[in-house]
């Protein structure tokens, strides 16, 4: 069997659809959310690399790269933001961030 | 000697470069003078706006691209960048007083808005997916610090933890969706993705113009992409509030009319009933789910979704009309809000805020001036002529009729009056309810917002000219 194009874009929609359902049905912790975060981003790059690869043009291998640099930089203040949370609420449970409610 | 190693032309660029300069001396000044220096850090941070709005107006109004055609001005993005520069400012005036009060007067604040502005006029000048996505980047991680900025406070904390959760996501979509415009079009530029787009567009690019509309439909806090807003502008400090509700509202409406103009001219029937579905669903909750807050700031997050769907009709429309109308609503838009938050900031009794609408009660008696304006700042969000806010919805109306979106402007007729409700019933609190006793004076930066706001709001309607005549001039060089 050949691996095409569409088995990539194929395994990318699925990595991306786990991504937003954990964040969406996730009910215990902040963490998993920031790793929903990053699965959604490299189905993302799995997309760019792989039509950058079929249509043999360099833009999306460099837009990958790009990505994953802003994932970090994304990472670092999810979890910073994160660290003050805790320090004021004293728990990451996706429950109890519920302090504004209306 | 190939093309693409030759020096770009950096001039057209300037703005951005004078403020990133001066960000990284700013960081080095701070790092160097440690906590104390906020305050000449904030006449700093000034004096890098004004540099950079000067710049702006500097740049030849004809369409320039540079850096390999990523980037490019034209008098939209002039016009745009203006007013994110003086929200922006204007984010940075109101917060002196605030947050030294509070005991935040720490000097990466007005670093931090400088470094979200850079993204703003990055993504209003971006002429690709990447420039988009980075300028977006960099204007969404800082307002994500800026959000938790109170950092001892559960609920600034909390609020800077909801926006990056749901931010993170949002740039999560719009990156999908450049992704699979970019692997259908062949190219992350958006001249070429719109030459390749001619009326016929496949399956793949629509879905993914729908991931990048939502992603573009959360900046700008459209429905159903909203449910941050509320939250975020409740826990948030009130001047960094102010600040969400003013500039990156313009890059965001810059940035939907910078990708839907210019990237997908070629199949607007395809996204014009995204545009047209979100401006509705915007108009009908930011009317209806306001009437039962108690919040002032909260009244101030329902009152901006239904702003927001007010100008997406300008979008809907797709002609030079409906974008000469956005960016007057606008402009219009950036003068209330910033009016409205400077009433609200001061609602102060020594170290308390007060940040409900029975505080206002009978405040015509107590501060009849501040009344006054704000009564002006609710009439004119109401729509009610001769005020600036009439002006600007009648623009958007008028261009929605004249495309034929005749049930669009109905509707949006029908939710303003709705929302008239809610803004009334501020003005008749302040002037018909039992005072309460007096609040502290306004800060002197407060007040200077409120006076030119108020102003502007009043006294548009003698001379609307100049103001129309730039946003024409904006609007034209899209088409």
């Amino acid at each position: 069997m050949v691996i095409g194009l569409s088995h990539y874009l194929t395994v990318a929609a699925l990595l991306f659809t786990l991504g937003v359902f954990g964040i969406f049905l996730n009910r215990k912790n902040v963490i998993v959310i920031l790793m929903s975060v990053e699965l959604i981003l490299l189905a993302v790059n799995i997309n760019m690399v792989a039509f950058s690869t079929h249509m043999n043009d360099i833009v999306g291998q460099v837009f990958a790269l790009l990505i994953l640099t802003v994932a970090a930089a994304e990472a670092a203040i999810g979890l910073a933001i994160l660290v003050v949370f805790y320090r004021n609420r004293g728990s990451i449970a996706v429950e109890d961030v519920n302090m504004m409610r209306g | 000697m190939n093309s693409a190693l030759a020096i770009p032309a950096f001039a057209p660029v300037l703005p951005e470069i004078i403020l990133a300069v001066g960000v990284l001396v700013l960081v080095l000044f701070g790092a160097i003078r440690g906590e104390r220096s906020s305050g000449i850090m904030n006449v700093l941070a000034l004096a890098l706006i004004g540099a950079a709005l000067i710049a702006v107006l500097m740049l030849p109004s004809d369409r320039i691209e540079t850096m390999n055609g990523s980037f490019v001005i034209d008098s939209f993005a002039k016009f745009m960048k203006s007013l994110t520069l003086v929200a922006s400012a204007g984010g940075i005036i109101l917060s002196i007083d605030f947050m030294r009060r509070a005991g935040i007067d720490r000097f990466e604040y007005p670093i931090l808005i400088l470094l979200s502005t850079i993204g703003m006029l990055m993504v209003i000048s971006s002429n690709d997916l990447i420039a988009l996505y980075l300028g977006l980047e960099l204007l969404s991680l800082s307002s994500y610090v800026i959000a938790a900025f109170d950092r001892d406070n559960v609920r600034s904390t909390e609020a800077g933890l909801k926006y990056f959760v749901l931010g993170a996501l949002s740039s999560g979509m719009l990156l999908y969706g450049a992704s699979l415009v970019y692997g259908f079009t062949g190219s992350v530029s958006f001249p070429t993705i719109a030459a390749t787009l001619q009326g016929n567009a496949g399956f793949g690019v629509i879905f993914g113009l729908v991931f990048v509309a939502a992603g573009i439909a959360f900046k700008i806090s459209a429905v159903p992409f909203h449910m941050w807003t509320p939250d975020v502008y409740e826990g948030a400090p009130t001047p960094v509030t102010a600040f969400f509700a003013a500039a990156p509202k313009m890059a965001g409406m810059a940035m939907a009319t910078r990708v839907f103009i210019d990237a997908f001219p070629g199949i607007i029937g395809q996204w014009q009933q995204i545009i047209v579905f979100i401006s509705i669903a915007s108009m009908v909750l930011g009317s209806f789910a306001a009437i039962g807050q108690r919040n002032i700031k909260r009244l101030m997050a329902y009152s901006s979704i239904g702003n927001v769907g007010y100008a997406l009709i300008g979008l809907a429309a797709g002609t030079p009309e409906g974008i000469q109308g956005v960016a007057v609503y606008m402009a219009i838009y950036l003068a209330m809000t910033l009016g409205t938050f400077a009433c609200i900031l001061s609602l102060r009794r020594g170290n308390v805020m007060f940040e409900t609408v029975d505080d206002l009660s009978g405040l015509a008696r107590t501060h009849p001036v501040i009344a006054f304006c704000l009564a002006m700042m609710m009439f004119s969000l109401a729509g009610i002529p001769p005020l600036a806010g009439f002006f600007a919805k009648f623009a958007i109306f008028t261009a929605a009729i004249q495309a034929n979106l005749v049930a669009l402007a109905v509707i949006g007729v029908v939710t303003s009056v709705v929302g008239a409700y809610y803004y009334l019933r501020i003005v008749k609190v302040m002037y018909f309810d039992e005072a309460v006793a007096a609040y502290d004076p306004m800060p002197s930066g407060v007040r200077f917002v409120l006076a030119l706001s108020s102003a502007f709001v009043v006294l548009y309607v003698l001379i609307p000219a100049p103001l129309t005549a730039a946003a024409g001039a904006a609007a034209r060089s899209l088409f």
